[in-house]
Protein backbone atom coordinates (compact mmCIF):
# COMPACT_ATOMS: atom_id res chain seq x y z
CA UNK A 1 0.00 0.00 0.00
CA UNK A 2 2.76 2.35 1.14
CA UNK A 3 4.92 1.50 -1.66
CA UNK A 4 2.45 2.63 -4.44
CA UNK A 5 1.20 5.93 -2.94
CA UNK A 6 4.87 6.71 -2.79
CA UNK A 7 5.28 5.93 -6.44
CA UNK A 8 2.42 7.80 -7.42
CA UNK A 9 4.04 11.19 -5.05
CA UNK A 10 7.00 9.99 -7.06
CA UNK A 11 5.07 10.02 -10.73
CA UNK A 12 3.56 13.25 -9.66
CA UNK A 13 6.76 15.00 -8.64
CA UNK A 14 8.35 13.85 -11.84
CA UNK A 15 5.80 14.85 -14.15
CA UNK A 16 5.68 18.56 -12.38
CA UNK A 17 9.33 18.69 -12.28
CA UNK A 18 9.63 18.30 -15.93
CA UNK A 19 6.86 20.08 -16.92
CA UNK A 20 8.38 23.15 -14.55
CA UNK A 21 12.10 22.64 -15.96
CA UNK A 22 11.06 22.89 -19.58
CA UNK A 23 8.16 25.49 -19.19
CA UNK A 24 7.81 27.02 -16.80
CA UNK A 25 11.45 28.23 -15.97
CA UNK A 26 12.19 29.75 -19.33
CA UNK A 27 8.83 32.06 -18.71
CA UNK A 28 9.71 33.13 -15.52
CA UNK A 29 13.21 33.80 -16.22
CA UNK A 30 11.73 36.29 -19.22
CA UNK A 31 9.43 37.62 -16.75
CA UNK A 32 12.43 38.36 -14.13
CA UNK A 33 14.79 39.92 -16.92
CA UNK A 34 11.68 42.24 -18.53
CA UNK A 35 11.41 43.61 -14.76
CA UNK A 36 15.17 43.58 -13.66
CA UNK A 37 16.00 47.08 -14.55
CA UNK A 38 12.37 48.12 -13.11
CA UNK A 39 8.90 48.63 -14.15
CA UNK A 40 9.19 51.99 -16.15
CA UNK A 41 12.21 50.36 -17.87
CA UNK A 42 10.03 47.99 -19.16
CA UNK A 43 6.77 49.89 -19.93
CA UNK A 44 9.26 52.22 -21.48
CA UNK A 45 9.94 49.49 -24.11
CA UNK A 46 6.80 48.54 -24.94
CA UNK A 47 5.60 51.46 -25.56
CA UNK A 48 8.06 52.88 -27.58
CA UNK A 49 6.25 53.63 -31.12
CA UNK A 50 7.33 50.31 -33.07
CA UNK A 51 6.80 47.86 -30.18
CA UNK A 52 2.87 49.51 -30.48
CA UNK A 53 2.99 49.27 -33.86
CA UNK A 54 4.02 46.01 -33.82
CA UNK A 55 1.45 45.03 -31.50
CA UNK A 56 -1.20 46.87 -33.33
CA UNK A 57 -0.23 44.62 -36.72
CA UNK A 58 -0.34 41.34 -34.56
CA UNK A 59 -3.83 42.19 -33.30
CA UNK A 60 -5.00 43.44 -36.89
CA UNK A 61 -3.74 40.06 -38.19
CA UNK A 62 -5.34 37.93 -36.17
CA UNK A 63 -8.54 40.01 -36.28
CA UNK A 64 -8.55 39.12 -40.43
CA UNK A 65 -7.39 35.29 -39.98
CA UNK A 66 -9.10 34.23 -37.25
CA UNK A 67 -12.85 35.06 -37.97
CA UNK A 68 -11.78 33.96 -41.65
CA UNK A 69 -10.23 30.42 -40.76
CA UNK A 70 -13.35 30.01 -38.22
CA UNK A 71 -15.81 30.27 -41.06
CA UNK A 72 -14.00 28.13 -43.65
CA UNK A 73 -13.16 25.79 -41.23
CA UNK A 74 -16.96 25.62 -39.94
CA UNK A 75 -17.82 25.26 -43.52
CA UNK A 76 -14.92 22.71 -44.45
CA UNK A 77 -15.70 20.53 -41.36
CA UNK A 78 -19.16 20.23 -42.58
CA UNK A 79 -18.01 19.54 -45.88
CA UNK A 80 -16.20 17.00 -44.85
CA UNK A 81 -18.13 15.12 -42.20
CA UNK A 82 -21.57 15.33 -44.20
CA UNK A 83 -20.68 15.88 -47.59
CA UNK A 84 -20.07 13.13 -50.58
CA UNK A 85 -17.78 14.58 -53.07
CA UNK A 86 -14.51 12.73 -54.78
CA UNK A 87 -11.05 13.22 -53.20
CA UNK A 88 -12.12 14.06 -49.08
CA UNK A 89 -9.91 11.99 -48.02
CA UNK A 90 -7.43 13.91 -49.98
CA UNK A 91 -9.04 17.24 -48.29
CA UNK A 92 -8.97 16.12 -44.92
CA UNK A 93 -5.50 15.17 -45.23
CA UNK A 94 -4.55 18.28 -46.55
CA UNK A 95 -6.02 20.35 -44.08
CA UNK A 96 -3.38 18.86 -41.82
CA UNK A 97 -0.45 20.14 -43.77
CA UNK A 98 0.13 23.40 -41.84
CA UNK A 99 0.42 21.30 -38.47
CA UNK A 100 3.18 19.18 -40.43
CA UNK A 101 4.76 21.80 -42.52
CA UNK A 102 7.56 24.14 -41.42
CA UNK A 103 6.34 27.46 -40.83
CA UNK A 104 9.21 28.10 -42.56
CA UNK A 105 8.83 26.36 -45.76
CA UNK A 106 4.84 28.07 -45.92
CA UNK A 107 6.67 31.57 -46.12
CA UNK A 108 8.70 30.27 -48.66
CA UNK A 109 6.30 28.94 -50.66
CA UNK A 110 4.02 32.35 -50.30
CA UNK A 111 6.97 34.42 -51.99
CA UNK A 112 6.99 31.59 -54.20
CA UNK A 113 3.69 32.09 -55.41
CA UNK A 114 3.08 36.07 -54.98
CA UNK A 115 6.70 37.37 -55.97
CA UNK A 116 8.31 38.65 -58.66
CA UNK A 117 7.33 35.92 -61.89
CA UNK A 118 5.48 33.59 -59.75
CA UNK A 119 2.05 32.31 -60.93
CA UNK A 120 0.05 34.97 -58.87
CA UNK A 121 2.62 37.93 -59.14
CA UNK A 122 1.00 40.14 -61.31
CA UNK A 123 -0.94 40.99 -58.28
CA UNK A 124 1.46 43.63 -57.50
CA UNK A 125 1.90 44.59 -61.19
CA UNK A 126 -1.93 45.91 -60.49
CA UNK A 127 -1.29 47.77 -57.42
CA UNK A 128 -1.93 45.34 -55.10
CA UNK A 129 0.78 44.65 -52.33
CA UNK A 130 1.29 41.09 -51.38
CA UNK A 131 4.49 40.69 -50.06
CA UNK A 132 6.25 42.35 -48.02
CA UNK A 133 2.72 44.11 -46.40
CA UNK A 134 -0.24 42.74 -44.32
CA UNK A 135 -1.88 40.72 -46.89
CA UNK A 136 0.76 38.58 -47.19
CA UNK A 137 1.30 38.26 -43.89
CA UNK A 138 -2.43 38.02 -43.06
CA UNK A 139 -2.17 34.83 -46.01
CA UNK A 140 0.71 33.22 -44.34
CA UNK A 141 -1.24 33.36 -40.94
CA UNK A 142 -4.17 31.93 -42.32
CA UNK A 143 -2.13 29.26 -43.77
CA UNK A 144 -0.33 27.98 -40.79
CA UNK A 145 -3.61 28.32 -37.83
CA UNK A 146 -6.12 26.85 -40.51
CA UNK A 147 -6.50 23.51 -38.77
CA UNK A 148 -7.54 24.52 -35.61
CA UNK A 149 -11.64 24.65 -36.02
CA UNK A 150 -11.37 22.14 -38.61
CA UNK A 151 -9.74 19.51 -36.16
CA UNK A 152 -12.21 20.51 -33.21
CA UNK A 153 -15.46 20.96 -35.08
CA UNK A 154 -15.04 17.51 -36.95
CA UNK A 155 -15.35 14.68 -34.12
CA UNK A 156 -18.17 16.70 -32.88
CA UNK A 157 -20.24 16.79 -35.88
CA UNK A 158 -19.24 13.10 -36.27
CA UNK A 159 -20.72 12.17 -32.81
CA UNK A 160 -23.55 14.38 -32.87
CA UNK A 161 -24.69 12.49 -36.14
CA UNK A 162 -27.17 13.69 -38.35
CA UNK A 163 -30.54 12.19 -36.79
CA UNK A 164 -31.18 15.64 -34.73
CA UNK A 165 -31.14 17.51 -38.23
CA UNK A 166 -33.02 15.21 -40.18
CA UNK A 167 -35.35 15.69 -37.54
CA UNK A 168 -35.35 19.48 -37.83
CA UNK A 169 -36.01 19.20 -41.63
CA UNK A 170 -39.08 17.24 -41.06
CA UNK A 171 -40.46 19.94 -38.91
CA UNK A 172 -40.12 22.10 -41.52
CA UNK A 173 -36.66 23.75 -40.48
CA UNK A 174 -35.09 25.25 -43.91
CA UNK A 175 -31.35 24.58 -44.21
CA UNK A 176 -29.86 27.40 -42.35
CA UNK A 177 -32.64 27.39 -39.57
CA UNK A 178 -31.12 24.31 -39.18
CA UNK A 179 -27.55 25.08 -38.98
CA UNK A 180 -28.15 27.83 -36.85
CA UNK A 181 -30.91 26.09 -34.50
CA UNK A 182 -29.73 22.80 -34.36
CA UNK A 183 -26.10 22.22 -35.34
CA UNK A 184 -23.88 25.61 -34.12
CA UNK A 185 -25.07 25.11 -30.40
CA UNK A 186 -24.21 21.55 -31.13
CA UNK A 187 -20.51 22.40 -31.78
CA UNK A 188 -20.42 25.75 -30.25
CA UNK A 189 -18.02 24.51 -27.14
CA UNK A 190 -15.73 22.72 -30.12
CA UNK A 191 -15.70 26.15 -32.23
CA UNK A 192 -14.99 28.39 -28.98
CA UNK A 193 -11.81 26.42 -28.50
CA UNK A 194 -10.72 26.26 -31.94
CA UNK A 195 -10.87 30.31 -31.95
CA UNK A 196 -8.93 30.45 -29.01
CA UNK A 197 -5.88 27.56 -30.45
CA UNK A 198 -6.63 29.45 -33.80
CA UNK A 199 -5.99 33.14 -31.85
CA UNK A 200 -3.12 31.50 -30.18
CA UNK A 201 -1.12 30.02 -33.26
CA UNK A 202 -1.94 33.52 -35.12
CA UNK A 203 -0.38 35.87 -32.75
CA UNK A 204 2.63 33.74 -32.16
CA UNK A 205 3.68 32.89 -35.71
CA UNK A 206 6.76 33.78 -36.47
CA UNK A 207 8.25 31.41 -39.52
CA UNK A 208 6.32 31.65 -41.99
CA UNK A 209 4.86 35.96 -41.51
CA UNK A 210 8.81 36.67 -40.71
CA UNK A 211 9.52 35.44 -44.30
CA UNK A 212 6.64 37.48 -46.42
CA UNK A 213 7.00 40.36 -44.12
CA UNK A 214 10.05 41.70 -45.01
CA UNK A 215 10.22 42.58 -41.84
CA UNK A 216 10.32 46.71 -42.14
CA UNK A 217 10.63 48.29 -38.73
CA UNK A 218 7.27 49.98 -38.00
CA UNK A 219 5.45 48.49 -40.96
CA UNK A 220 5.40 44.89 -41.41
CA UNK A 221 6.79 43.97 -38.22
CA UNK A 222 4.19 41.96 -35.49
CA UNK A 223 5.06 41.52 -32.30
CA UNK A 224 7.05 37.94 -32.80
CA UNK A 225 9.30 39.55 -35.13
CA UNK A 226 9.49 42.89 -33.24
CA UNK A 227 10.94 40.74 -30.19
CA UNK A 228 13.72 38.95 -33.05
CA UNK A 229 14.69 42.09 -34.12
CA UNK A 230 15.19 43.68 -30.52
CA UNK A 231 17.53 40.73 -29.85
CA UNK A 232 19.70 40.71 -32.66
CA UNK A 233 20.38 44.08 -31.99
CA UNK A 234 21.23 43.79 -28.57
CA UNK A 235 18.26 45.51 -26.73
CA UNK A 236 17.08 42.53 -24.53
CA UNK A 237 15.37 44.58 -22.07
CA UNK A 238 13.21 45.85 -24.53
CA UNK A 239 12.77 42.31 -26.14
CA UNK A 240 12.19 40.61 -22.91
CA UNK A 241 9.57 43.16 -22.16
CA UNK A 242 8.02 42.73 -25.82
CA UNK A 243 8.13 38.70 -24.87
CA UNK A 244 6.20 39.29 -21.63
CA UNK A 245 3.60 41.14 -23.44
CA UNK A 246 3.17 37.65 -25.71
CA UNK A 247 3.16 35.64 -22.76
CA UNK A 248 0.57 37.53 -21.04
CA UNK A 249 -1.38 36.93 -24.45
CA UNK A 250 -0.72 33.48 -24.10
CA UNK A 251 -1.85 32.91 -20.76
CA UNK A 252 -5.01 34.33 -21.63
CA UNK A 253 -5.41 32.10 -23.96
CA UNK A 254 -4.75 29.27 -21.58
CA UNK A 255 -7.14 30.23 -19.39
CA UNK A 256 -9.85 30.81 -22.08
CA UNK A 257 -8.94 27.45 -22.98
CA UNK A 258 -9.26 26.17 -19.41
CA UNK A 259 -13.33 27.78 -20.06
CA UNK A 260 -14.07 26.87 -22.94
CA UNK A 261 -12.29 23.21 -23.17
CA UNK A 262 -15.33 20.79 -25.18
CA UNK A 263 -17.20 19.69 -22.20
CA UNK A 264 -20.58 18.04 -21.21
CA UNK A 265 -23.77 19.89 -21.49
CA UNK A 266 -24.67 21.37 -18.77
CA UNK A 267 -27.95 19.94 -18.45
CA UNK B 1 -53.59 11.36 -45.80
CA UNK B 2 -53.38 7.86 -47.49
CA UNK B 3 -50.02 7.46 -48.84
CA UNK B 4 -49.30 5.98 -52.24
CA UNK B 5 -45.54 4.80 -53.11
CA UNK B 6 -45.50 3.35 -56.74
CA UNK B 7 -42.52 1.50 -58.08
CA UNK B 8 -39.73 2.14 -55.85
CA UNK B 9 -35.79 1.26 -56.57
CA UNK B 10 -33.15 2.86 -54.38
CA UNK B 11 -29.65 1.59 -54.44
CA UNK B 12 -26.74 2.89 -51.92
CA UNK B 13 -23.81 2.36 -54.33
CA UNK B 14 -23.75 -1.55 -55.32
CA UNK B 15 -26.17 -2.40 -52.68
CA UNK B 16 -29.64 -2.17 -54.10
CA UNK B 17 -32.19 -1.47 -50.59
CA UNK B 18 -35.56 -1.17 -52.73
CA UNK B 19 -36.65 -3.20 -55.78
CA UNK B 20 -39.74 -1.72 -57.23
CA UNK B 21 -41.71 -1.56 -54.20
CA UNK B 22 -45.33 -0.18 -54.38
CA UNK B 23 -47.44 -0.05 -51.39
CA UNK B 24 -50.69 1.87 -51.09
CA UNK B 25 -51.59 2.92 -47.04
CA UNK B 26 -54.71 4.32 -46.26
CA UNK B 27 -55.88 7.27 -44.88
CA UNK B 28 -56.43 7.04 -40.92
CA UNK B 29 -54.64 3.64 -41.01
CA UNK B 30 -52.01 2.78 -38.88
CA UNK B 31 -49.62 0.37 -40.77
CA UNK B 32 -46.35 -1.41 -39.96
CA UNK B 33 -43.44 -2.26 -42.29
CA UNK B 34 -41.85 -5.12 -40.93
CA UNK B 35 -38.85 -7.26 -41.88
CA UNK B 36 -35.35 -8.20 -40.52
CA UNK B 37 -32.76 -5.84 -40.83
CA UNK B 38 -31.64 -4.89 -44.23
CA UNK B 39 -34.95 -5.66 -45.57
CA UNK B 40 -35.18 -1.92 -46.71
CA UNK B 41 -38.19 -0.95 -44.13
CA UNK B 42 -36.48 1.99 -43.01
CA UNK B 43 -35.25 2.99 -46.45
CA UNK B 44 -38.55 3.07 -47.44
CA UNK B 45 -40.06 5.30 -44.70
CA UNK B 46 -37.09 7.68 -45.11
CA UNK B 47 -37.72 7.89 -48.67
CA UNK B 48 -41.95 8.57 -47.53
CA UNK B 49 -40.01 11.17 -45.53
CA UNK B 50 -38.01 12.63 -47.90
CA UNK B 51 -34.83 12.33 -45.98
CA UNK B 52 -33.76 9.62 -48.87
CA UNK B 53 -34.19 10.79 -52.57
CA UNK B 54 -35.30 7.17 -54.42
CA UNK B 55 -33.26 6.65 -57.75
CA UNK B 56 -36.88 5.35 -59.56
CA UNK B 57 -40.53 5.56 -58.90
CA UNK B 58 -42.60 8.23 -56.93
CA UNK B 59 -44.15 8.84 -53.95
CA UNK B 60 -47.43 10.39 -53.85
CA UNK B 61 -49.08 12.01 -50.37
CA UNK B 62 -53.15 11.98 -50.94
CA UNK B 63 -53.31 13.01 -54.72
CA UNK B 64 -50.15 14.78 -55.01
CA UNK B 65 -46.57 13.82 -56.32
CA UNK B 66 -44.33 14.76 -53.75
CA UNK B 67 -41.23 12.85 -55.06
CA UNK B 68 -39.26 15.92 -55.46
CA UNK B 69 -39.87 17.71 -52.83
CA UNK B 70 -37.50 18.43 -49.89
CA UNK B 71 -38.71 16.74 -46.55
CA UNK B 72 -39.45 19.87 -45.07
CA UNK B 73 -42.52 20.36 -47.52
CA UNK B 74 -43.81 17.45 -47.13
CA UNK B 75 -45.79 17.88 -43.92
CA UNK B 76 -44.44 14.85 -42.67
CA UNK B 77 -43.98 13.79 -38.57
CA UNK B 78 -40.80 11.73 -38.17
CA UNK B 79 -40.11 10.06 -34.90
CA UNK B 80 -36.54 8.18 -34.97
CA UNK B 81 -35.25 5.23 -33.19
CA UNK B 82 -32.90 7.28 -30.87
CA UNK B 83 -35.33 9.82 -30.15
CA UNK B 84 -33.29 12.91 -32.32
CA UNK B 85 -33.75 15.15 -29.01
CA UNK B 86 -32.24 18.44 -29.78
CA UNK B 87 -30.39 18.01 -26.47
CA UNK B 88 -29.67 21.77 -25.92
CA UNK B 89 -33.38 22.92 -25.88
CA UNK B 90 -36.11 22.12 -22.97
CA UNK B 91 -38.52 19.41 -23.85
CA UNK B 92 -40.88 22.78 -24.43
CA UNK B 93 -38.54 24.49 -27.06
CA UNK B 94 -38.19 20.69 -28.58
CA UNK B 95 -41.78 20.47 -29.02
CA UNK B 96 -42.29 23.68 -29.98
CA UNK B 97 -39.44 24.12 -32.81
CA UNK B 98 -41.67 22.83 -35.32
CA UNK B 99 -43.96 26.06 -34.86
CA UNK B 100 -41.02 28.22 -34.01
CA UNK B 101 -39.55 27.47 -37.84
CA UNK B 102 -42.90 28.22 -39.28
CA UNK B 103 -43.09 31.53 -37.24
CA UNK B 104 -46.22 31.07 -35.16
CA UNK B 105 -47.99 33.66 -33.60
CA UNK B 106 -46.84 33.23 -29.71
CA UNK B 107 -50.01 32.45 -27.97
CA UNK B 108 -50.91 29.42 -30.27
CA UNK B 109 -47.81 28.05 -29.97
CA UNK B 110 -48.04 28.05 -26.35
CA UNK B 111 -51.47 26.90 -26.68
CA UNK B 112 -50.30 23.95 -29.37
CA UNK B 113 -47.23 22.56 -26.78
CA UNK B 114 -49.77 22.60 -23.89
CA UNK B 115 -52.08 20.35 -25.56
CA UNK B 116 -49.27 17.95 -27.21
CA UNK B 117 -46.99 17.50 -23.64
CA UNK B 118 -51.49 16.87 -21.99
CA UNK B 119 -51.30 14.66 -24.81
CA UNK B 120 -48.22 12.85 -23.87
CA UNK B 121 -48.24 13.19 -20.29
CA UNK B 122 -45.04 14.96 -19.96
CA UNK B 123 -47.11 18.27 -18.39
CA UNK B 124 -44.87 18.67 -15.19
CA UNK B 125 -41.19 18.27 -17.22
CA UNK B 126 -41.45 21.17 -19.78
CA UNK B 127 -38.68 22.44 -18.33
CA UNK B 128 -36.34 19.29 -18.39
CA UNK B 129 -33.61 18.78 -20.89
CA UNK B 130 -33.94 15.72 -22.66
CA UNK B 131 -30.86 14.20 -20.86
CA UNK B 132 -32.63 14.46 -17.35
CA UNK B 133 -35.49 11.70 -19.07
CA UNK B 134 -36.40 8.57 -19.49
CA UNK B 135 -36.45 6.75 -22.71
CA UNK B 136 -39.91 6.41 -22.63
CA UNK B 137 -40.63 9.99 -21.90
CA UNK B 138 -37.72 11.03 -24.38
CA UNK B 139 -39.47 9.18 -27.15
CA UNK B 140 -43.12 10.61 -26.11
CA UNK B 141 -41.57 14.21 -26.06
CA UNK B 142 -40.37 13.25 -29.87
CA UNK B 143 -43.64 12.09 -30.83
CA UNK B 144 -45.64 15.50 -29.30
CA UNK B 145 -42.64 17.27 -30.83
CA UNK B 146 -43.52 15.29 -34.30
CA UNK B 147 -47.08 15.68 -34.16
CA UNK B 148 -47.07 19.89 -33.25
CA UNK B 149 -46.73 20.61 -36.92
CA UNK B 150 -50.25 18.62 -37.45
CA UNK B 151 -48.74 16.10 -40.21
CA UNK B 152 -50.45 14.44 -42.30
CA UNK B 153 -48.74 11.55 -42.34
CA UNK B 154 -47.02 10.30 -38.80
CA UNK B 155 -43.75 7.99 -40.03
CA UNK B 156 -42.15 5.92 -36.82
CA UNK B 157 -38.78 4.49 -37.73
CA UNK B 158 -38.66 1.48 -35.03
CA UNK B 159 -39.74 4.45 -32.06
CA UNK B 160 -39.47 1.81 -29.32
CA UNK B 161 -36.46 -0.25 -30.68
CA UNK B 162 -33.90 1.19 -27.53
CA UNK B 163 -36.32 0.82 -24.93
CA UNK B 164 -36.77 -1.77 -22.43
CA UNK B 165 -38.81 -4.47 -22.96
CA UNK B 166 -41.48 -3.45 -20.48
CA UNK B 167 -41.63 0.31 -21.48
CA UNK B 168 -41.73 -1.05 -25.24
CA UNK B 169 -45.19 -2.94 -24.10
CA UNK B 170 -46.63 0.31 -22.47
CA UNK B 171 -46.05 2.60 -25.04
CA UNK B 172 -47.35 0.23 -27.63
CA UNK B 173 -50.80 0.06 -26.42
CA UNK B 174 -50.11 4.12 -25.66
CA UNK B 175 -49.09 4.59 -29.09
CA UNK B 176 -52.54 2.56 -30.16
CA UNK B 177 -54.63 4.41 -28.01
CA UNK B 178 -53.30 8.02 -29.43
CA UNK B 179 -53.62 6.86 -32.88
CA UNK B 180 -57.52 6.14 -31.82
CA UNK B 181 -57.60 9.88 -30.65
CA UNK B 182 -55.77 11.35 -33.28
CA UNK B 183 -56.40 9.43 -36.62
CA UNK B 184 -53.43 10.59 -38.55
CA UNK B 185 -52.29 8.15 -40.92
CA UNK B 186 -49.31 6.80 -39.13
CA UNK B 187 -46.45 4.04 -40.37
CA UNK B 188 -44.52 2.27 -38.04
CA UNK B 189 -41.25 0.11 -38.92
CA UNK B 190 -41.04 -2.87 -37.26
CA UNK B 191 -38.25 -5.93 -36.68
CA UNK B 192 -40.47 -7.20 -33.88
CA UNK B 193 -43.48 -9.01 -35.53
CA UNK B 194 -45.40 -8.88 -32.40
CA UNK B 195 -45.11 -5.41 -32.30
CA UNK B 196 -45.99 -5.18 -35.35
CA UNK B 197 -49.50 -7.44 -34.98
CA UNK B 198 -50.20 -6.01 -31.51
CA UNK B 199 -50.67 -2.42 -32.71
CA UNK B 200 -50.67 -1.92 -36.22
CA UNK B 201 -54.52 -2.34 -38.48
CA UNK B 202 -52.11 -3.72 -41.67
CA UNK B 203 -48.87 -4.80 -41.92
CA UNK B 204 -46.13 -4.86 -44.94
CA UNK B 205 -43.85 -7.65 -45.08
CA UNK B 206 -40.99 -6.80 -46.56
CA UNK B 207 -37.65 -8.71 -47.59
CA UNK B 208 -34.67 -7.78 -49.20
CA UNK B 209 -36.00 -4.51 -50.75
CA UNK B 210 -39.58 -6.64 -52.02
CA UNK B 211 -42.79 -6.23 -50.47
CA UNK B 212 -43.86 -10.23 -49.84
CA UNK B 213 -47.37 -9.74 -48.67
CA UNK B 214 -49.56 -6.82 -47.44
CA UNK B 215 -52.59 -7.44 -45.09
CA UNK B 216 -54.71 -7.83 -41.57
CA UNK B 217 -52.25 -8.91 -38.85
CA UNK B 218 -54.62 -12.08 -38.86
CA UNK B 219 -54.71 -12.67 -43.01
CA UNK B 220 -50.59 -12.92 -42.64
CA UNK B 221 -50.54 -15.20 -39.64
CA UNK B 222 -53.51 -17.52 -41.04
CA UNK B 223 -52.75 -17.27 -44.96
CA UNK B 224 -49.20 -16.62 -45.09
CA UNK B 225 -48.75 -15.90 -48.73
CA UNK B 226 -45.47 -17.40 -48.42
CA UNK B 227 -42.47 -19.53 -46.20
CA UNK B 228 -40.76 -16.27 -45.91
CA UNK B 229 -43.99 -14.49 -44.43
CA UNK B 230 -44.79 -17.83 -42.80
CA UNK B 231 -41.50 -18.04 -40.55
CA UNK B 232 -41.21 -14.16 -39.81
CA UNK B 233 -44.79 -13.74 -38.34
CA UNK B 234 -44.43 -16.65 -35.81
CA UNK B 235 -42.54 -19.51 -35.31
CA UNK B 236 -42.80 -22.41 -37.36
CA UNK B 237 -41.69 -26.24 -37.80
CA UNK B 238 -40.39 -27.24 -41.38
CA UNK B 239 -40.91 -30.75 -42.07
CA UNK B 240 -40.19 -31.32 -45.60
CA UNK B 241 -42.30 -29.46 -47.79
CA UNK B 242 -44.89 -28.88 -44.78
CA UNK B 243 -44.92 -25.69 -42.36
CA UNK B 244 -46.66 -26.38 -39.12
CA UNK B 245 -46.87 -24.12 -36.12
CA UNK B 246 -46.00 -25.38 -32.48
CA UNK B 247 -49.35 -25.18 -31.70
CA UNK B 248 -50.80 -27.28 -34.15
CA UNK B 249 -48.69 -29.93 -33.47
CA UNK B 250 -50.59 -33.03 -31.04
CA UNK B 251 -49.06 -34.71 -29.41
CA UNK B 252 -50.19 -38.27 -27.58
CA UNK B 253 -48.69 -40.96 -25.57
CA UNK B 254 -50.52 -43.65 -28.03
CA UNK B 255 -49.86 -44.03 -31.58
CA UNK B 256 -53.51 -42.95 -33.55
CA UNK B 257 -52.10 -44.36 -36.82
CA UNK B 258 -53.00 -41.44 -38.83
CA UNK B 259 -50.30 -39.67 -39.84
CA UNK B 260 -48.87 -39.30 -36.38
CA UNK B 261 -44.91 -40.07 -35.97
CA UNK B 262 -43.12 -41.30 -33.03
CA UNK B 263 -40.65 -38.70 -31.19
CA UNK B 264 -38.35 -38.18 -27.68
CA UNK B 265 -39.00 -35.52 -25.70
CA UNK B 266 -35.84 -33.36 -25.30
CA UNK B 267 -36.63 -30.48 -23.21
CA UNK B 268 -39.44 -29.44 -21.61
CA UNK B 269 -39.74 -25.62 -20.77
CA UNK B 270 -42.57 -24.24 -18.64
CA UNK B 271 -43.45 -20.60 -19.40
CA UNK B 272 -46.53 -19.91 -16.83
CA UNK B 273 -49.75 -20.44 -19.22
CA UNK B 274 -47.84 -22.08 -22.20
CA UNK B 275 -45.52 -25.29 -22.24
CA UNK B 276 -42.97 -25.52 -24.59
CA UNK B 277 -42.07 -28.96 -25.81
CA UNK B 278 -38.53 -29.37 -27.98
CA UNK B 279 -38.95 -32.86 -29.88
CA UNK B 280 -36.85 -34.81 -31.92
CA UNK B 281 -38.39 -37.77 -34.08
CA UNK B 282 -36.95 -41.02 -35.06
CA UNK B 283 -35.56 -39.54 -38.33
CA UNK B 284 -33.73 -36.67 -36.94
CA UNK B 285 -36.14 -34.21 -37.43
CA UNK B 286 -36.15 -31.44 -34.74
CA UNK B 287 -40.14 -29.74 -33.73
CA UNK B 288 -41.46 -27.31 -31.09
CA UNK B 289 -44.36 -28.01 -30.32
CA UNK B 290 -47.10 -25.52 -27.77
CA UNK B 291 -49.46 -26.90 -25.19
CA UNK B 292 -51.52 -25.43 -22.86
CA UNK B 293 -50.30 -26.06 -18.87
CA UNK B 294 -53.15 -28.27 -18.81
CA UNK B 295 -52.35 -30.41 -21.57
CA UNK B 296 -48.60 -30.72 -20.64
CA UNK B 297 -49.97 -31.51 -17.21
CA UNK B 298 -52.22 -34.36 -18.66
CA UNK B 299 -49.30 -35.69 -20.90
CA UNK B 300 -46.65 -35.90 -17.70
CA UNK B 301 -44.37 -35.04 -20.38
CA UNK B 302 -40.94 -35.98 -19.34
CA UNK B 303 -37.26 -35.50 -20.80
CA UNK B 304 -36.79 -38.95 -23.09
CA UNK B 305 -40.18 -39.87 -22.87
CA UNK B 306 -41.25 -41.16 -26.09
CA UNK B 307 -44.33 -39.78 -27.99
CA UNK B 308 -46.80 -39.70 -30.96
CA UNK B 309 -47.45 -36.87 -32.83
CA UNK B 310 -49.58 -35.32 -35.56
CA UNK B 311 -49.56 -31.81 -37.39
CA UNK B 312 -53.46 -30.64 -36.32
CA UNK B 313 -52.84 -27.88 -39.57
CA UNK B 314 -50.27 -28.01 -42.25
CA UNK B 315 -49.22 -25.51 -44.66
CA UNK B 316 -47.84 -26.16 -48.05
CA UNK B 317 -46.30 -23.34 -50.65
CA UNK B 318 -46.00 -24.39 -54.10
CA UNK B 319 -42.93 -24.15 -55.14
CA UNK B 320 -42.18 -21.23 -57.81
CA UNK B 321 -41.95 -22.42 -61.24
CA UNK B 322 -38.23 -22.88 -62.50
Amino acid sequence: MMSSRLSRYALRLGALGYLAVLLLTPVVLVFYRAFEHGFGHAWDAVTSHAAVHALELTLLIAAIAVPANTIFGVVLALALVRGRFPGRGLVNAIVDLPLALSPIVVGLSLFLLYGRGGWLGGFAGHGIKILFAVPGMVLATMFVSLPFVVREVVPVLREIGTEQEQAAETLGASPFQTFRRITLPAIRWAVAYGVVLTTARAIGEFGAVSVVSGRIEGRTETLPLYVQAQFESFDTPGAYAASVVLALIAVATVVALRVFHPREETS
Amino acid sequence: MGIAVVDITKRFGAFTALREVSVAIPEGSLTALLGPSGSGKSTLLRVIAGLEQPDEGQVLLGDLDVTDRPARARGVGMVFQHYAAFKHMTVWDNVAFGLTVRKRPRAEIRQRVHELLELVQLEGLAKRYPAQLSGGQRQRMALARALAVEPSVLLLDEPFGALDARVRKELRAWLRRLHDEVHVTTIIVTHDQEEAMEVAGQIVVLNEGRVEQVGSPRELYDSPANEFVMSFVGPVNRLGDTFVRPHDVELSLEPDGSGSSEAMVERVVHLGFEVRVELVRDDGQHLLAQLTQEEAEQLELERGEIVYVRPSRETVFQTPGP
